[in-house]
């Protein structure tokens, strides 16, 4: 245990749980539950929704491979972003979670502890 | 496969969802670990795979809760990541239009990335599938496997040393669900704008960052789709 919780405790878990899950099972059940009362989804709803996976992902994923640092050489010799590229050429060609996991941590592994140690 | 056990709907969706399996199984165990990492406990981090039930939505929960973001921003993040449920929602909807209220209601639950494009792939190929019985076959199973890998990695991830960096493997997760995500130039460009934004607006308070990506990325593909007509 970090004890990173302690502000707020349990509640706020419990809490933050039932939100999104209520938020969650809203947009699972929207329209499947409408299909019947409207012939088709609206275009203007379906046109942005289209790009919600690629904007979101990318934005969860690559402030964890690289922070802006002062140099360029500092910003690019970083494990993280090495092992980032890596694991992306291999979900390019496998589309495979399992295998872009792997040779993720690996070459992660690799550059911490024998060629950046 | 006549006279197989897999000439059934429901079987015939619990086989086709089985390689899935070696993607989610790593997946399950990274947000039980996250779940640890985070500081909740067992039932905490079970109650969240069971009423949430969507991991890459959990996996920022978590990451958040643990930073001790407001609550605000926890639930609107999660929210905004699966926002995509919709168009899920409505892709598959006319699959289960001839089904009762409640039926439609159960099955909703069971909705992920992998079960709705399995079934959607599956019934644009093979009309006579009983929909149901197919997809809650694939999504059932996803259910069980996430359930059981989150406690797995509750128990087991306590023990595992922090400078092995296992928490890489949540950006991993989501790199390997990105790339094929970026499958024509608009989606490219929303990816690249997201991520781009995103890392310069890093040190923003609240995650604020992840928001500003995601909203900049969607006008980015928006703006792409629109110059590619």
């Amino acid at each position: 245990m970090t004890g990173a919780l302690a502000i707020g405790g349990s509640a706020r878990v419990w809490a933050a749980i039932v939100a999104i899950g209520l938020a969650t099972y809203g947009f699972r059940l929207s329209f499947i539950h409408l299909f019947g009362r409207i012939d088709e989804v609206p275009e203007s709803v379906k046109r942005p929704l289209r790009f919600v996976p690629p904007a979101v992902l990318a934005a969860l994923v690559l402030p964890d491979l690289v922070t802006i640092r002062p140099s360029v050489v500092a910003t690019l010799a970083d494990e993280r972003l090495i092992a980032g590229v890596v694991a992306g050429a291999v979900a390019w060609r496998t589309e495979n979670v399992f295998a872009t996991i792997s040779v993720g941590m690996v070459t992660l592994w690799l550059f911490r502890f024998v060629v950046f140690a | 496969m006549d006279g197989t056990l897999f000439d059934d709907d429901l079987w015939a969706g619990v086989r086709d969802v089985s390689p899935l399996m070696l993607g989610i199984v790593p997946f399950a165990l990274v947000a039980g670990i996250a779940a640890v990492d985070a500081g909740l406990t067992l039932a905490e981090a079970v109650g969240m795979s069971v009423i949430v039930f969507a991991g890459a939505s959990q996996l920022a929960a978590l990451d958040l809760l643990g930073a001790n973001a407001p609550l605000a921003v926890v639930i609107g993040t999660a929210a905004v990541i699966n926002l995509r449920m919709v168009m899920y929602s409505a892709s598959i909807a006319p699959h289960f239009a001839r089904y009762a209220r409640e039926t439609r209601a159960a099955l909703a639950y069971f909705l992920t990335d992998q079960a709705y494009a399995l079934s959607v792939a599956e019934f644009a190929e093979n009309e006579s599938r009983t929909r149901w019985r197919y997809y809650l076959g694939a999504a059932a199973s996803l259910w069980a496997v996430w359930q059981v890998g989150t406690v797995v990695g509750v128990v087991v991830g306590a023990g595992v040393p922090d400078a092995w960096g296992l928490t890489f493997a949540v950006p991993l997760v989501f790199l390997a669900l990105l790339v094929p995500a970026m499958k024509d130039r608009p989606t490219t460009v929303a990816g690249v704008a997201g991520g781009a934004i995103a890392v310069l607006a890093a040190g923003l308070p609240l995650n604020l960052g992840l928001l500003a990506g995601a909203i900049v990325g969607i006008l980015a593909g928006l703006i792409a789709e629109a110059i590619d007509r």
